[in-house]
């Protein structure tokens, strides 16, 4: 039996742990292609027009897969952690997937929600096996497995200071650790902010973070940052942020930002994302106010003309060259 | 203490008298217009809501009133709505007001709480538990009469012989509950709400096109940002009707883990099969609803939302197939600070053409059967 796992939105979270999950179970798991011209033209036409950028790549990755096998896996992705959400437009993604594509094969949605606590992971995972039929120490096994290499991929990211495509070979397996090369940077360290569906994905980001590597740009991405310090940078904020990604955001910002850890941000967020029309504005706002460090905000949508976005990060980049030159220069001369 | 609150149609009426009446004096931003407008979007981030922005505008203009204290509802998400006071509090501090800001954070810090802080703290020393129990259920009261007699004008308007009479009715009537003192007076007024609007003389034997109205709950109770869609629509001899008012939010965000009534339950399961939990806002309720209208027999539904508003926009992935299995026409418009210039009579215009013409096919149809 297929089962089809469309290359966007929580692919990039989950992936380890469902590729295990039903491979253990003997499925084949099929996931769909790097995002491409032709997903995003889809997801634009099949998708209602209103939503985001990375709604509508969805959309496209699942009418290439719907075909190609015999179910796919649409989580409904309500909450990743205790006492927050993604966003609405997740909690309505089986729906909206079934509304715009109505010849679709079968839809997996079964409900993850750790909103009231992170033990319902395993409530997912034994509701997958009662829909799919299995019974119930295969899924516990498949389930101790597929938490294992969720966790070794975590810990790597952190570790490496890796980007989730960087640990995977072609075949989606992870490659060696001896494998991932230290890389040369040229010390300046940037924060990447932004959802990880959009900064990971090549097409959608235009390519940012090939760019900023092959420019040797020390490279932070809230994936990269242990729980503890977005929760102590995450104090800053007056009300507790109820979104998970916009919380990692303004949590790994405010705390590199207060350690002068960085010497630029750059903010990407998609045209028209609801949690990031606010979560940009504390970000910008506090920066001006807190600290001297350059932001560079980029908004992604499917009309985005790639030139002009480079012309933006080179400048970017220049600044921050120049900034570090007269900076190293002042101190040797201090 | 000078309260202020945001505008949200008709809801600063019970609001004031709540205040008023615990012995706060109330700064009422002035109604929505287009300077208000122009401020919130001056002042608020490019992509917020657009209630956010108004919300914005408000505020400013009560803060030059003399206001110093801003009443905000709070909120857990998933939406937006539940971070809006952080922002809002944030945006006007750097714009250099100087004023206290309360948000109303579910479920610890609910209107009453607040209600009875206000009355331990207004050195009123008549101020006891009766009181504040009396200028609630005056409040409420108000807000119900309020519904009322908005159900009754969007039903006479079309109907009526003199053009914007129902209008003056309605208006004279929304004044006597604003001012009205004491329960007493309401129950008089609500005997005489039925009279008063059949007084109005209307054209017999009219079927008016009927038209639901659904959609985010702001934009559908704000005039002022529906670009007064309802009275737009009466004006071209539509029968309006709408399945949110003032209370029904009032219940969702003031107080205390209310209960919701069976009905709304079983309103919701209209909508299992095309969204099948919940999405925040009233994206659900919508979808509901536009299935409900279509069980009763409407001819058409307006769909509203503020441009990038997340639940609605789950909502409006459902319309295309519910206008198939429903056969309702629905028409979907989107809000921002840009709408009234786009066209927007013409567009009313020309969806109540197409449901006129709809029903005439229809009706031929039921007379060539016979
Ligand atoms: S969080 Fe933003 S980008 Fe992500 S789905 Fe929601 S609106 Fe779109
Ligand atoms: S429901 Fe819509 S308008 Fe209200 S906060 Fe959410 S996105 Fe904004």
């Amino acid at each position: 039996m297929r089962i089809g796992i469309p290359r966007a939105l929580f692919y990039y979270q989950y992936f380890p742990f469902w590729k295990t999950l039903f491979e253990v179970l003997r499925f084949e798991v099929v996931l769909s292609p790097p995002t491409n011209k032709e997903i995003l033209e889809q997801g634009t036409k099949l998708c209602v027009d209103d939503a985001c950028l990375p709604i509508k790549v969805y959309h496209g990755h699942i009418a290439v897969l719907k075909d190609k096998v015999d179910m796919i896996f649409v989580p409904r992705v309500i909450s990743i952690e205790p006492r927050k959400y993604i966003c609405p437009k997740f909690l309505g993604l089986p729906d909206m997937i079934r509304n715009s594509i109505p010849d679709i094969s079968r839809v997996l949605d079964t409900e993850l929600n750790l909103y009231k606590g992170k033990y319902n992971m395993l409530n997912h995972v034994l509701n997958l096996g009662k829909i799919l039929k299995i019974n119930r120490s295969r899924i516990l096994l498949a389930y101790y497995k597929a938490i294992k290499a969720q966790m070794k991929f975590e810990d790597l990211l952190i570790k490496k200071l890796a980007t989730p495509q960087e640990l995977f070979d072609k075949k989606q397996n992870f490659i060696l650790e001896s494998q991932l090369l230290k890389k040369h940077t040229n010390n300046i360290k940037v924060l990447l902010l932004g959802h990880n569906y959009n900064i990971y994905d090549d097409y959608i980001s235009m390519g940012l973070i090939r760019k900023l590597r092959k420019n040797k740009i020390d490279l932070i991405t809230t994936e990269m940052v242990e729980k503890k310090y977005i929760t102590i940078g995450s104090k800053q904020l007056s009300k507790d942020m109820f979104w998970t990604l916009g919380e990692k955001t303004l949590g790994t910002a405010f705390y590199y930002l207060e350690n002068s850890k960085v010497d630029g941000v750059i903010h990407v967020a998609s045209f028209g994302c609801g949690p990031d029309s606010l979560v940009g504005e504390i970000l910008e706002k506090k920066t001006k106010k807190q600290y001297k460090v350059p932001i560079l905000y980029l908004n992604l949508d499917e009309h985005a003309g790639e030139s002009g976005f480079n012309t933006r990060i080179e400048a970017f980049l220049d600044v921050l060259e120049g900034r570090k030159y007269l900076e190293d220069n002042l101190s040797a001369h201090g | 203490m000078k309260i202020t609150f945001p505008h949200m149609g008709n809801i600063y009426i019970p609001l004031k008298t709540i205040f008023e009446s615990l012995g706060c004096e109330v700064i009422l931003p002035p109604p929505c217009s287009k300077k208000t407008l122009e401020l919130g979007v001056a002042y608020s981030p490019e992509f917020a809501c657009l209630p956010l922005k108004i919300n914005i505008g408000n505020f400013i203009e009560a803060l030059e009133k003399g206001a110093d204290t801003i009443v905000m509802a709070g909120g857990v998400g998933p939406c937006r709505f539940g971070y809006y006071g952080e922002v809002q509090k944030e945006i006007l501090k750097d714009l250099g007001f100087n004023f206290e800001m309360i948000i109303l954070e579910p479920p610890q810090g609910n209107f009453i709480d607040l209600l009875n802080k206000i009355r331990l703290i207004t050195n009123r020393n008549n101020n006891g538990v009766k009181d504040l129990i009396k200028a609630i259920r005056i409040g409420w009261k108000k807000a119900l009469l309020l519904d009322e007699i908005e159900k009754q004008l969007f039903k006479y308007r079309p109907r009526e012989r003199c053009k914007g009479q129902t209008e003056k009715v309605y208006n004279s009537l929304v004044k006597e509950i604003l001012n009205a003192k004491c329960e007493k007076e309401l129950a008089l007024l609500e005997t005489q709400i039925h009279d008063v609007f059949s007084n109005i003389s209307v054209i017999k034997n009219l079927t008016p096109v009927k038209v639901g109205i659904v959609g985010e709950i702001y934009t559908v109770l704000e005039p002022f940002v529906n670009l007064n869609i309802e009275k737009q629509l009466g004006e071209l001899g539509v029968e309006v009707y709408r399945n949110i008012y003032i209370t029904d939010w009032v219940r969702e965000n003031l107080l205390p883990s209310f209960i919701r009534s069976q009905d709304h339950n079983i309103m919701l399961k209209l909508a299992e099969p095309y969204i099948n939990c919940f999405v925040g806002g009233h994206g659900q309720e919508s979808v509901a609803q536009i299935i409900n209208f279509s069980k009763m027999g409407f001819d058409g539904v307006i769909h509203l939302l503020p441009f990038t508003c997340m639940p609605e926009i789950v909502a409006k992935s459902a319309i295309p197939r519910i206008n198939q299995e429903h056969h309702i026409p629905v028409m979907t418009i989107v809000l921002d600070e840009h709408s009234a210039e786009t066209g927007f009579r013409t567009r009313l215009e020309a969806f109540v053409d197409m449901l006129c013409h709809n029903r005439e096919v229809k009706n031929n149809a039921v007379l060539s059967g016979n």
